[in-house]
């Protein structure tokens, strides 16, 4: 509506607060008296701890308290569980070993916490962690999936015959092999996907603070949303009602995914502030964000197609290797079957599909959900094998797209999601158009003659957004001013929400976005239900939620209006902030005024414009869309530059084009980073080796392309605003466009894949025959 | 961090005292390198010498054929020196790639050096322009200086100064920069004086070098076709996470061609 409703481009409202340093961090906060915690970690891949001596420690100056696996146990804290249980198709369940807060006897990665020293400043814990003398037996450590699934391997768990907790399958590989065999095409390919780190700019860090008095304990924390992390640390650590523990984050600079879980940190400093009766704060440098944050992807795909004679997808076999880490993080060893499985195979119909997942335990840190959690896994995967499907097939790379698109909708996947409308093939279209793909055979030997490699890469993909949980919770509140403030569930940590509901509260209740004001990040303001922000999910249900609020809102408003304007309810109606009924009119905050003054309500109402919405979603929703990138490459050295990036996308509904393209833009370059530099490194040993920005390389601004951003938006069927979600569709549509671009630069060389990152020297050994 | 005890000595002689007073004194420079070390706990000296209070080993000065480089004097000072971009144009590229903006504004010459990390510029540029390393004690042609590793030919109560770069003809560098530090993966740095040409090479090996076939080859013709074919062996270069030293070599190859081309 209007200037600042649904679809205008308003600018963040958040902004100015942030970059004049208005943000509130969770290391913005401090108590009179705190005490500062520092973890010991261990060096170790993998060692068993013997023995620890803490009395040199206990004695260094300013030490209040050392804090071990010991004194856990004796308080009968248990350990951190996995949420996910899966089975074999033979219907054995899956191994789910507990990690201890701190490690307990062993330790089975580096970076481990294995004690907690508290004291009165950072620097005199920091001092003392160092005189703890902890006796380590290394023993034979494992830091890749695949090694790790030899029977000679070392063992990440003892109590375990190997390190494959299950072997999950979809269903029989028979019927699949048969379909397979009748191909008249068939290509394979073996891809990594290498593991990332998440790196947020803000490290990450807690206060936490326990009132006696009260009962109760404060974590200042940097969370995405902090609701079910309350929940965890309240029932199942400290034993609390959960009301008794409350999660603060205002503020926090950028979640990925790596913010919805409860780290073993946070446990450890609740259990220390009630211990001490006190609080404790502790900061993470950017090497233990390196070491201790949960990493993303690292899988390795096998991968099968199958296709007639005219590249009609017959049959796809994929074997997926997830490294798991050495502990399974809450959401770990779904991510192939549910993050990437609600999607799998993607844009196109495949009619016999067999998906085999193996996670894998390793002696590094566990990897989970990193922006778009199994779905950029999956659609690289299928794109990737869709290029080479082209070529065996003699196709044009979108051509055999368009043959294999899904084009009915609603469509069932093979695993059981219904995906509900969509037009791949426009998306397709408009993505080519704008990136003049017809002319590219021109550009290429234009690039030729300058004695460069040209190539452009093509990437359909499809993404699935709401996330886990069906429910967020949101509140409305209108002053007796008219402003509004909104409670919500959902968690901006960089997406922008006090700016697209302010948005949403002006298109429903007509109040200026300067006007609504946006509470989030605090368990004890926001509303009970509250879930938070992952998976794309807080248009669909944030939004969901605000749109059902601000009804219930008008509806009252209808009623006091109606008892001002002396007419019934049923004959108000109301647009764009204004109650009418016949000639008379009354405006919202007129309405809200007199919502707030007893003599003018109808008999027995309640005071008050305040309202809640349980959002309940009826589906998922599934944004999707085609990205067109372009790359000019130096053979003498394997530089690669990206010339020309198209991201076109349906996300249905768009609430802010300019929000949609920020979203679009971060996605993309942080593909475009996995894409080109970035790669978690483990040695021999299972050292990491790229434990710092000096060694891991993280996409910067003159890496990033200019992106060209373009909308297909098919309003969504199954949710109130027809929106779907947009903020990991570049992270699932950049990577198989760039290696598709490089790919297709080097067709000449026979080098038909390269894994990621495509680092110059790939490149230039693909060139030159050094594979 | 450890406690150390902090200097800001008023002239050269009185940090030298220090140096030979303290214990486990350490200079700092522009700290873009001690001070991480410290801050990890790398490093924990007794006392830090800063040189921050020694004008004179802050600036630059053209003295006859030589451009003298002030051992303080910061990677943009030389970046935006009118005297160097005269001079050695080269030069002020160099120094205007190295890190980012605040690296440029904090870092200096002399600790650049006084580091010889294997990837930093300056030892490239020093090789390759002949230069001077000017002490409280002693002249140190560049060759003599770079010993290994972070390993150079300065003593423990040793300063410098000052770098002396005679004036080229002509010089170029070309740089190849590694993604995540900004460092060089491989960096080359050409001149030529009037029959002499020098080729120094930074980041492919444990410490900067001459490439002396290709002087060789370029003394007899200063173009990139003379130079084509001549291999740099990867033997005693660096293999990392990044780049094989296979990789290294071949780019010192294609930089010192696209460097002679340049210059
Ligand atoms: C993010 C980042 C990126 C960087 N990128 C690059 C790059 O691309 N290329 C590059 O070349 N460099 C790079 N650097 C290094 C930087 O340019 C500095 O040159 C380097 O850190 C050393 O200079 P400094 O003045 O900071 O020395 P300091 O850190 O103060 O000192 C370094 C060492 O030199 C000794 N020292 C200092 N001055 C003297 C002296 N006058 N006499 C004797 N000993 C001395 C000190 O005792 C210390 O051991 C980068 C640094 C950072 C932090």
């Amino acid at each position: 509506m209007g200037q600042f409703g649904i679809g205008q481009p308003l600018r963040r409202l958040e902004d100015p607060r942030l970059l004049v340093g208005g943000g509130r961090y969770a290391d913005d906060a401090r108590i009179e008296g705190q005490f500062w915690g520092v973890f010991l970690r261990s060096p170790h891949a993998h060692a068993d701890i013997l023995a620890m001596d803490l009395a040199a420690a206990r004695a260094a100056p300013g030490v209040k308290a050392i804090f071990t696996a010991a004194d856990l146990d004796a308080a009968g804290m248990p350990d951190m569980a996995c949420e996910v249980e899966l089975k074999s198709l033979a219907g054995e369940a899956m191994a789910r070993p507990q990690r201890p807060i701190l490690a307990r006897g062993k330790t089975r990665f580096v970076g481990e916490c294995v004690a907690l020293v508290v004291a009165d400043t950072q620097a005199h814990a920091r001092d003392a962690a160092e005189l703890i003398a902890v006796d380590y037996a290394p023993r034979p450590a494992v830091a890749g999936a695949q090694a790790a699934l030899r029977p000679d391997a070392p063992r990440v768990w003892d109590e375990l015959t190997s390190n494959l907790p299950v072997h999950w399958e979809n269903g029989p590989v028979g019927p699949v092999d048969a379909a397979m065999a009748g191909a008249a095409h068939r290509v394979r390919l073996r891809i990594v996907n290498d593991r990332l780190v998440p790196a947020p700019m803000e490290p990450k860090g807690a206060l936490a603070a326990w009132d006696k008095a009260a009962s109760k304990l404060t974590l200042w924390a940097p969370t995405q949303g902090g609701r079910r992390i309350q929940a965890t640390i309240a029932k199942r650590f400290l034993g609390l009602e959960q009301e008794q523990v409350r999660v603060i984050s205002q503020d926090v600079g950028g979640g990925f995914g790596m913010r919805g879980q409860t780290y073993p940190e946070y446990v450890a400093l609740g259990f220390a502030a009630r211990a001490l009766d006190g609080a404790v704060k502790w900061r993470a440098d950017r090497t233990e964000t390196f070491v201790s944050d949960y990493h993303g992807r690292d899988q390795v795909n096998e991968a099968e197609m199958g296709l007639d004679a005219q590249g009609r997808i017959v049959a796809l076999k994929i074997h997926t290797v997830l490294n798991l880490g050495a502990y399974m993080a809450e959401n770990g060893p779904r991510l192939p079957m549910e993050g990437g499985g609600r999607i799998i195979p993607c844009c196109y119909h495949a009619p016999h599909f067999y998906f085999s997942v193996k996670p894998v335990f390793t002696n590094t840190v566990s990897t989970d959900t990193y922006r778009g959690a199994g779905r950029p896994e999956a659609n690289f995967l299928m794109e990737r094998l869709m290029d080479k499907a082209a070529a065996a097939c003699g196709l044009p790379r979108d051509e055999i797209r368009r043959r294999n698109f899904i084009a009915q909708f609603p469509y069932k996947t093979p695993l059981g999601y219904s995906i509900d409308s969509g037009d791949f093939a426009a998306g397709l279209d408009q993505a080519l158009r704008m990136a003049d793909w017809a002319q590219f055979e021109t550009r290429r030997a234009e690039a030729k003659r300058r004695g460069k490699l040209r190539g452009i890469g093509v990437a359909a993909f499809i993404e699935a957004a709401g996330g886990r949980a069906p429910v967020e919770d949101m509140r409305l509140q209108a002053a007796p001013d008219g402003s509004v403030t909104i409670f919500s569930g959902s968690h901006s940590h960089g997406q922008g929400h006090a700016t697209v509901f302010a948005q949403l509260a002006h298109e429903f209740l007509g109040v200026a976005p300067e006007r609504v004001t946006l509470v989030q990040g605090d368990t004890d303001v926001t509303p009970k239900g509250s879930i938070g922000t992952f998976g794309s999910r807080s248009s669909m249900m944030g939004g969901g939620g605000l749109k059902a609020a601000a009804e219930k809102i008008v509806a009252k408003g209808k009623r006091i209006a109606a008892a001002l304007m002396q007419s019934e309810a049923e004959q108000v109606s109301f647009a764009q902030g204004v109650f009418r009924a016949g000639a008379s009119e009354v405006s919202f905050a007129a309405v809200a005024a007199a919502a707030h003054d007893p003599a003018k309500l109808p008999e027995g109402m309640a005071p008050g414009l305040d309202e809640s919405h349980l959002f309940q979603r009826e589906a998922e929703n599934f944004p999707n869309g085609c990205h067109v990138c372009e790359v000019e490459i130096d053979p003498e050295t394997g530089t690669t530059e990206i010339l020309r990036y198209v991201a076109v996308d349906d996300c249905g509904i768009v609430l802010n084009p300019l929000i949609v393209h920020g979203q679009v833009h971060g996605g993309v370059a942080q593909g475009v980073g996995q894409a080109t530099i970035e790669k978690v490194v483990y040695d021999e040993e299972a050292q990491l080796v790229s434990a710092s920005f000096m060694d891991y390389g993280m996409p910067r601004a003159s890496g990033v392309p200019y992106i060209e951003a373009g909308f297909n938006a098919v309003p969504c069927k199954t949710n109130p605003l027809g929106v779907k979600g947009a903020g990991e569709a570049g992270a699932c549509g950049a990577p198989p466009a760039y290696v598709g671009a490089v790919a297709d630069a080097l067709r000449d060389f026979g080098a038909d894949h390269i894994d990621m990152p495509l680092t110059p020297e790939k490149v230039w050994r693909a060139i030159h025959g050094k594979g | 961090m450890h406690n150390f005890a902090y200097h800001a000595p008023a002239s050269l002689d009185a940090a030298l005292k220090l140096i030979g007073e303290k214990e486990d004194g350490k200079i700092i420079a522009g700290g873009m390198t001690l001070l991480p070390t410290l801050k990890q706990r790398l490093a924990a000296p007794s006392d830090l010498i800063d040189l921050a209070g020694l004008p004179d080993l802050r600036g630059v000065k053209k003295e006859g054929g030589h451009i003298v480089i002030g051992a303080m004097t910061t990677h943009y000072e030389v970046a935006t020196s009118d005297v160097v971009k005269a001079a050695i144009p080269a030069l002020a590229h160099l120094a205007s790639i190295i890190g980012d903006p605040a690296v440029r504004h904090r870092g200096t010459i002399g600790g650049s050096l006084a580091n010889s990390d294997p990837a930093a510029d300056y030892p490239g540029a020093a090789m390759g322009l002949n230069a001077t390393i000017v002490t409280n004690k002693r002249a140190i042609a560049a060759e003599d200086y770079f010993l290994g590793l972070f390993e150079t030919a300065l003593e423990r109560d040793e300063i410098i100064v000052s770098v002396r770069f005679p004036i080229p003809e002509k010089a170029a560098y070309q740089k190849f920069r590694h993604p995540a530090s900004g460092y060089a993966v491989a960096g080359v740095m050409v001149s030529k004086t009037g029959a002499q040409v020098r080729v120094g090479v930074t980041g492919a090996g444990p410490n900067a070098f001459r490439a002396r076939d290709f002087e060789a080859a370029l003394e007899k013709s200063f173009t990139a076709e003379a130079i084509k074919d001549v291999k740099m062996s990867p033997d005693s270069l660096l293999s990392d996470i990044h780049c094989s030293a296979e990789y290294r070599a071949h780019l010192v190859g294609v930089l010192a061609r696209r460097a002679v081309a340049q210059a």
